[in-house]
């Protein structure tokens, strides 16, 4: 036990000390690093705290794409914050303090760690999600279960969010922004570094299986469409990157790509249509397979996952191609 | 048995001395160069010999097995990473220290 505490208190000093860092620090391609950091930190204390799926979407939304998403803004802009005068910075100290402030007195009501007094622990619906699940649905990790199934409508106000997020991106930098790209110059400089573009293209095919690998082993461990979604996305923002946009262009349109990210929308969607169509609920996955309902329950969470993480990937890679295309235009 | 635990014990210990002194030369060597050498040193021989240590360790084939891909994971990346870096710092033109040069 004290060496959790002893972990756990490490953790914590180390996301302070990375958090003020961040905020005094000037250069902001070592802050994006550092946020990179925090987020590291930040999963391992969700791995402390047994939430490995949340964990995982942690590292690999934090500290993957959203530092390469940061990285890629960054080289649009300056790279050095501007000094702020002495005078406006009170009014930011005073929201910081009072926010904190507010967030510190709040979490004296929040119960002890542990302690199975609380609604979570008390509550029937806990107890139907552990237990009766295993008999609806039947998948080990109960996390998918809950949101691809039991909670699939809140799910899809999420992807409806990832969805809204590319769609603005693309209004702001993609076609619509700049339809005409008369003279792209290619000058990501990473294509040059041989060592670099062998060992990438080693490690593609694997990071691509991972990526299958975390969507379909969801069911079983953690995992699942966001976390796969992010991992594909990775492979080809790497792959960009290392060999140059016009390589990776080849391998993916970028129409193909814009053509995704509503797909997966509308095969969730459609997967909710379908069964109000078979005379159910909108996303009760049991009409799919009216004899066996466990089996229609497996088959509506594969095509919900699949559908996010095509939607996930397909934002994920056109905001960052849309970032680097900018770029490349100056 | 015990020559297995006794062997994984010398591993770690050993991994754990190369990622500690892989944060000090970090924190005490002159210059980027150096400093990426030490860093160098905590992802490749710290880390490849923890996981060492812990495959002696190993309760099951299945958890060696994902150790194995780990170690092979990192044995790929982490020299890649530290190679990228310091040629992209010599095509910056990062100075090289030499002795009796300042800290930097």
């Amino acid at each position: 036990m004290t060496v959790f505490v002893l972990i756990n208190v490490t953790l914590l000093a180390i996301l302070v000390a990375t958090a003020l860092t961040v905020s005094r620090m000037r250069a902001l391609y070592e802050a994006a690093m550092l946020t990179a950091l925090f987020s590291l930190v930040t999963a391992c204390l969700f791995v402390l705290l047994d939430a490995v799926d949340v964990a995982f979407t942690e590292a690999a939304v934090g500290v993957g794409i959203s530092t390469v998403l940061l990285l890629g803004g960054l080289a649009l802009t300056r790279s050095r914050e501007a000094v702020t005068p002495r005078r406006r910075r009170l009014p930011g100290a005073i929201v910081a303090i009072l926010a904190g402030g507010t967030l510190v007195y709040a979490s004296q009501d929040l119960p002890a760690f542990g302690s199975p007094d609380t609604p979570v622990q008390r509550h029937p619906l806990t107890d139907v999600y552990l237990h009766q699940s295993q008999e609806d649905i039947g998948i080990p990790n109960t996390v998918t279960s809950v949101l691809a199934s039991y909670r699939g409508l809140d799910t899809l106000g999420e992807l409806l969010v990832v969805f809204t997020a590319g769609v603005a991106v693309l209004v702001l930098l993609g076609p619509l922004a700049h339809p005409v790209d008369a003279h792209r110059r290619e000058d990501l400089d990473l294509v040059d570094y041989r060592v670099l573009r062998v060992i990438s293209a080693m490690l593609m095919p694997f990071i691509l299986l991972f990526a299958l690998y975390v969507l379909f082993h969801g069911d079983f461990g953690p995992g699942g469409g966001f976390q796969a979604g992010v991992i594909f996305a990775a492979g080809f923002v790497l792959y960009g990157l290392v060999f140059g946009l016009d390589k990776a262009q080849q391998v993916v349109p970028r129409a193909v790509l814009w053509a995704l990210i509503p797909l997966g929308l509308v095969l969730y969607l459609g997967v909710g249509v379908v069964n109000m169509l078979l005379g159910g609920a909108f996303l009760d996955y049991d009409t799919l397979s009216p004899e066996d309902p466990a089996a229609g329950q497996h088959l509506g969470i594969l095509l919900v996952e699949s559908a996010i993480g095509v939607t996930v990937a397909a934002v994920m890679t056109s905001v960052f191609f849309g970032f680097a295309d900018r770029r490349a235009a100056r | 048995m015990i020559v297995l635990d006794i062997l994984s014990a010398v591993l770690l210990a050993a991994g754990a001395l190369f990622v500690l002194s892989g944060g000090v030369g970090l924190l005490r060597f002159p210059d980027f160069y150096t400093r990426i050498h030490a860093a160098g040193i905590t992802d490749s021989a710290g880390a490849g010999l923890i996981l060492l240590g812990l495959l002696l360790r190993t309760p099951s084939w299945e958890t060696g097995i994902r150790l194995l891909i780990i170690m092979l994971f990192l044995a790929l990346t982490g020299p890649t990473a530290s190679y990228v870096l310091a040629f992209a710092a010599r095509r910056d033109g990062v100075p090289i220290w030499r002795a009796g040069d300042r800290r930097r």
